[in-house]
């Protein structure tokens, strides 16, 4: 008798089990189907297209397949988006990623006055459009605009610097617009995840003798090292695919001197002969850029 | 003793400058872009530091040069149905992922979590390719759906519902809600502050989005406000006090989200990683 009846009943609890299964299905389908239509599709979709050439509308096979990639070593343009994307990255992330974790462990000493105001401030960049921003620093650095002009007032410079017609400078004023705009954007990721260290910790080493320098290379940083991996891998992921600034900042020039790898791709596909073969194929590059320079961040991340 | 009292003040002292001009650096160039809608052009590249009496002429000739009410029209339609659909989209997958967990939903989801590190470009031809085929360049519909479902959204709704509590769940139940019920009536007003945070991120995300809207908004009637932004410094004579102008505009709504809901700002930007 009670045998049959918990059989029963566990019969009927499975079968409610399998309806809330189901409902689960039923409620992350929409959205696990958009990711697969939107991004997965899509992207092999584009290794596919990056083997195809001709017109938008009348795509053919290309003969060798590899034609698009070989085109690539061959293009003066690609090779200089590569070098400056990389030179963005280089250059930027290091920086910006140290200012954080420095930004970071100060504003998390407890003794420190208007330790939300500084937070605020410099979390700031983040509510400004990358649109925005590259037309503000556009304007702040054209030949004849404040930058130049408050500095030969200041006597640093004798003459104006043509910042956004020279190569270097150009790349330079780039970086500074990176750096200004996502540092406190990394910041908060450390700050947030150094709410989870013990707080007695600093106060112990620094009865120990410590100075703020050495609880910051012995005791953040190690602790911090996941969210810096995460952090590098988000930003590296992010500068890989820089549009916005070089489109609007510097507008890629000089002459492609400033270029980006996603700026290239967008004037490969809007052009008078646009050639999206092409253009799938740089952006295939893109893809096994991001997936390798994560792995390898990846295991630096985890042997230190 | 003395020297190193006198050794901690400088240190103070350093750190408290060093904090204070990073500050001033991190507001100047927002600062300066609102002060110099107030201005004109030979006042802004002069380097004028305090509003002057331009705003209505600046503005005056934005409007008459640019359609910026079409604008700011597509803008806030686009974004805040990009907000209201993907947090209604996301969340309850994220909801479904944690509450319902098995192998394979944690097999599924983890297939997701691939797409964050699917570079946008790297869709971008194919994407473009499908809509035009849909006939869907110039709509609403195409500014939206590629982030209707995002991972990183799916993801911050499952790790809130791990703190949704079980008894809430079961208590539902007994008293006969349905699981769709449950989710609308029990977890969405209990993750109010999970949903402000998501919503503030969308918002500001969609606000400023620009390759995906120049892709497939090509039509003046489409554009949108950062479209437009971009558009001020055509020609060949550029009147900065009206690209300060719309620089403005443009910068208000997420400048004023972002003083109003820093908190469930600065948790969405951290909250990617807990």
């Amino acid at each position: 008798m009670t045998n049959t009846a918990s059989a029963q009943k566990k019969k009927k609890r499975l079968s409610m089990h399998q309806k809330q299964s189901l409902a689960g299905w039923a409620f992350l389908t929409p959205a696990t189907l958009l990711i697969f239509i939107m991004s997965f599709y899509p992207m092999f979709s584009a290794l596919l297209t990056s083997f195809k050439r001709g017109k938008p509308t009348a795509l053919v096979w290309s003969d060798p397949l590899w034609r698009n990639y070989q085109f690539m070593l061959k293009d003066k343009v690609f090779i200089q988006s590569v070098t400056n994307t990389l030179t963005y990255l280089i250059i930027q992330v290091p920086i910006m990623l140290i200012l954080a974790v420095i930004f970071a462990s100060l504003l998390n000493n407890r003794d420190l006055k208007f330790r939300g105001l500084f937070r605020t401030c410099i979390f700031l960049p983040c509510a400004t459009g990358l649109v925005a921003y590259s037309m503000i620093f556009r304007t702040l650095f054209t030949y004849d605009g404040m930058v130049n002009n408050v500095l030969i007032k200041l006597g640093v410079l004798s003459e104006a610097i043509n910042w956004l017609n020279d190569p270097i400078y150009a790349k330079a004023v780039i970086i500074i617009g990176l750096v200004w705009r996502w540092t406190g954007y990394n910041m908060v990721f450390y700050l947030s995840a150094m709410q989870s260290i013990d707080y007695s910790i600093y106060e112990a080493a620094r009865i120990d003798g410590a100075n703020s320098v050495q609880q910051l290379m012995r005791i953040t940083i190690p602790l911090l090292r996941p969210i810096i991996l995460v952090t590098a891998i988000m930003s590296t992921n992010g500068t890989l695919q820089l549009f916005d600034e070089s489109v609007n900042l510097t507008r890629g020039g000089p002459g492609n001197m400033t270029i980006t790898m996603s700026h290239y791709i967008y004037n490969t596909m809007f052009t008078k002969n646009p050639n999206f073969g092409y253009a799938a194929a740089m952006s295939f590059v893109i893809l096994v850029m991001v997936a390798v320079l994560a792995a390898v961040q990846m295991k630096v991340g985890d042997k230190r | 003793m003395r020297e190193g009292a006198v050794r901690k003040h400088v240190t103070r002292t350093i750190m408290y400058l060093f904090l204070i001009i990073a500050s001033l650096i991190s507001v100047f160039p927002l600062y300066w872009s609102f002060i110099s809608a107030f201005n004109n052009t030979q006042q802004i590249l002069g380097g004028w530091m305090l509003p002057s009496t331009h705003l209505f002429e600046n503005l005056q000739h934005l409007f008459e040069q640019h359609n910026v009410m079409r604008a700011l029209k597509n803008s806030f339609a686009t974004t805040i149905l990009q907000t209201l659909i993907a947090l209604a989209v996301s969340s309850i997958a994220g909801y479904g992922f944690e509450i319902y967990h098995d192998k394979a939903k944690d097999t599924v989801m983890a297939i997701l979590m691939l797409a964050m590190m699917v570079p946008f470009v790297a869709v971008l031809v194919p994407l473009f390719q499908m809509f035009t085929k849909a006939k869907l360049i110039n709509t609403w519909a195409a500014f939206i759906l590629p982030s209707i479902a995002t991972p990183f959204l799916i993801m911050y709704f499952r790790n809130s519902a791990r703190s949704f509590p079980r008894d809430t769940l079961e208590a539902a139940r007994i008293d006969g809600l349905n699981e769709f019920q449950i989710f609308v009536r029990m977890f969405i007003p209990m993750m109010k502050p999970t949903y402000a945070s998501a919503a503030t991120i969308t918002f500001m995300n969609a606000w400023n989005a620009y390759l995906w809207p120049k892709v497939v908004m090509q039509t003046n009637e489409a554009i949108t406000m950062p479209m437009l932004v971009a558009n001020t410094m055509g020609g060949y004579v550029i009147d900065y006090g009206v690209v300060m102008a719309a620089v403005t505009i443009c910068s208000l709504p997420t400048v004023i989200i972002f003083f109003c809901l820093q908190k469930s700002f600065t948790n969405a930007v951290a909250g990617a990683v807990k």
